[in-house]
């Protein structure tokens, strides 16, 4: 379904390009030996390359390259085998030298790809324009004192792909759903821990608008540094609509860098920034070209683990998961694995259900991550074995999945300890059927004169006076064979 | 290529160089005749030559992804204008 926002002198479509900066995962700097933690105390972490002291010279950090490289190929990228760091020139209190090593003509990853999961179980491709290699910026904080700002450079040079997308997304849910999957292949790649809050990731918003059927691409504001992935929507949302604004009052849209204020859910000009695009790149005179061989693009390839749109189609061919299961149990590998563990030599489908249905249900109830689930797998696993081989009904079963989240215990040993194992004794189950049929004439005969569906609430007597026990199957059976015949 | 006043007066301003209006004349003479000085190397003919990035034939060094720098915030701090519970500090700068 196109996105389209309802004007005053038609409909107009967003175009919208992402830029992410994502944290790559280190253990030292991109250019420093210094280490790369979150939450150390302020400058304990800065070695003097990283303050931009005079005369220390940047030695790129092999890992980081290597990174970089696993990302392009995540996304399907070109590698450039020569890429080029160049300086970025521009002023600011956490900048400290006066330029951030950046890449600009030669980036180390060209053009890829990124795959939209839509909700509706279909997909849709956008070009990825680049990824390439740079330092982080110091943080500055602003609350600790009435006139001053203070700086802490721990994390100054630390290493951040910035990853470009094509203008080609259409509305603020593609925006969230291209977040989302990339999150989800940067932490099956292990390169960027995908943590908004802690901004290890974080996006810049390129937003303009135009008539439905037209092709040009109009002037565009860039929406800076948004946390989190609803705000991002927010953002785009709120500047999509003062573009149509604008251009239907007979305004023109300037060319500039905005805020996104959450607490009042609109964008704001940075006037500061208003300078700010002339950055006056130049080749970086202290690093010469970054040149690697096929054969370290092809080593990490070697490596590279099983990525969620591969595992989706396996989910889908191999368990016979609709797209929509399969893409949710993707999205994050540990879910994935989870399922798997689950399904092993059982039926995929009855695991898909139970995983997504009430093993999620409980995540959610209890508060608990699938890293530290309130279930294990193995468990799990094991209330399904109980279920194909008869000792639990669905129903039994469900009320043992409530005490395993309760109590942590093992299915086996919840069904004998409470007793809760499935009666399929036929002797038993009639001696019920018939206790409820004798004590209920009048229903009796209304079922025998075409009132079918009673059966049901019969069915439901027969279950509580075995206190779920019985097998449904065999009640549904036995109840139909003795009041309609 | 020749700089006006508004060109030098727009490099000073990217660079935070504080230059008086009275020096923007010389300034542009000055900067114009290094440009001009360079621009003899456009006479040069070019074509599919690869652009040098360094004297001797040598590819970026790279470092193994260890710690090993870091952990001396006493020196980074030393030369500071000011300084505070660790911190850099600096006249506030925020939207």
């Amino acid at each position: 379904m196109a996105y389209i926002i309802k004007g005053e002198t038609g409909d107009w479509e967003i175009v919208i390009g992402l830029e992410v900066h994502a944290q790559v995962i280190s253990n030292a700097k991109l250019f420093s030996g210094a280490a790369t933690l979150f939450g150390a105390e302020p400058n304990t972490q800065v070695s003097f390359v990283d303050a931009g002291f005079p005369g220390m010279l940047p030695v790129i950090n092999e890992v980081c390259v290597e990174q970089a490289v696993r990302t392009g190929l995540g996304l399907r990228a070109r590698i450039n085998l020569t890429s080029v760091f160049a300086r970025k020139n521009y002023f600011y209190a956490d900048l400290p030298q006066g330029y951030q090593i950046s890449q600009f003509d030669l980036p180390i990853v060209g053009e890829g790809e990124l795959i939209l999961d839509l909700p509706d179980g279909s997909t849709r491709t956008v070009g990825i324009e680049r990824l390439h290699l740079e330092q982080d910026a110091g943080k500055s904080i602003h609350d600790m004192h009435p006139s001053k700002s203070f700086i802490d450079l721990n994390r100054s040079g630390v290493a951040l792909m910035e990853i470009v997308s094509k203008p080609d997304l259409r509305s603020p849910e593609e925006a969230g759903l291209y977040l989302t999957k990339l999150r989800s292949i940067l932490r099956y790649l292990g390169t960027c821990d995908g943590n908004m809050q802690e901004g290890s990731m974080r996006c810049d918003a390129n937003v303009s608008v135009r008539p439905v059927g037209s092709t040009e691409l109009r002037t565009r504001c860039e929406i800076k540094n948004v946390n989190s992935i609803r705000f991002v929507q927010q953002a785009i949302e709120y500047e999509a609509r003062r573009h149509i604004d604008v251009y239907e009052s007979g305004g023109e849209i300037r060319q500039e860098t905005r805020l996104f204020d959450s607490v009042k859910g609109e964008t704001r000009s940075m006037r500061s920034k208003e300078h700010a695009h002339d950055y006056r790149y130049f080749p970086d005179p202290d690093l010469l070209p970054l040149v690697i061989g096929q054969d370290f693009v092809d080593a990490i390839k070697a490596g590279l683990p099983e990525l969620p749109d591969a595992k989706k189609a396996r989910f889908m061919a191999e368990y016979g998961l609709n797209a929509y299961d399969a893409g949710v149990l993707v999205a994050e590998r540990v879910s994935a694995d989870f399922f798997e563990t689950v399904a092993k030599g059982r039926d995929a489908k009855i695991a898909c259900n139970w995983v997504m249905g009430d093993f999620f249900a409980a995540l959610n109830a209890t508060g608990k991550t699938i890293e530290d689930p309130p279930v294990s797998a193995a468990d799990l696993g094991q209330l399904i074995d109980l279920i194909k081989d008869g000792t639990l009904s669905g129903r039994l079963a469900k009320d043992v999945f409530a005490l395993m989240v309760g109590t942590g215990k093992a299915p086996a040993v919840l069904v004998e300890e409470k007793g809760m194992k499935q009666v399929t004794d036929s002797s038993a189950i009639e001696a019920a059927v018939d206790a409820v049929i004798a004590a209920n004439p009048d229903k009796t005969q209304q079922v025998r004169d075409g009132k079918t569906a009673l059966l049901g609430w019969f069915t439901g007597q027969v279950m509580k006076a075995t206190q779920g026990k019985a097998n449904p199957a065999m009640v549904n059976e036995m109840l139909s064979k003795k009041i309609v015949g | 290529m020749s700089l006006d006043k508004a060109t030098v007066r727009n490099i000073a301003n990217l660079a935070r160089i504080e230059v008086r209006d009275e020096e923007l004349d010389h300034l542009a003479g000055e900067l114009s005749n290094i440009l001009h000085f360079v621009e003899q190397l456009a006479e040069v003919d070019t074509d599919g030559i690869q652009p040098m990035t360094a004297v001797a034939a040598l590819t970026l060094p790279m470092r193994a992804d260890a710690v090993t720098d870091g952990g001396y915030p006493d020196q980074v701090l030393a030369n500071a204008p000011e300084a505070e519970e660790g911190f850099f500090t600096v006249p506030k700068v925020v939207e």
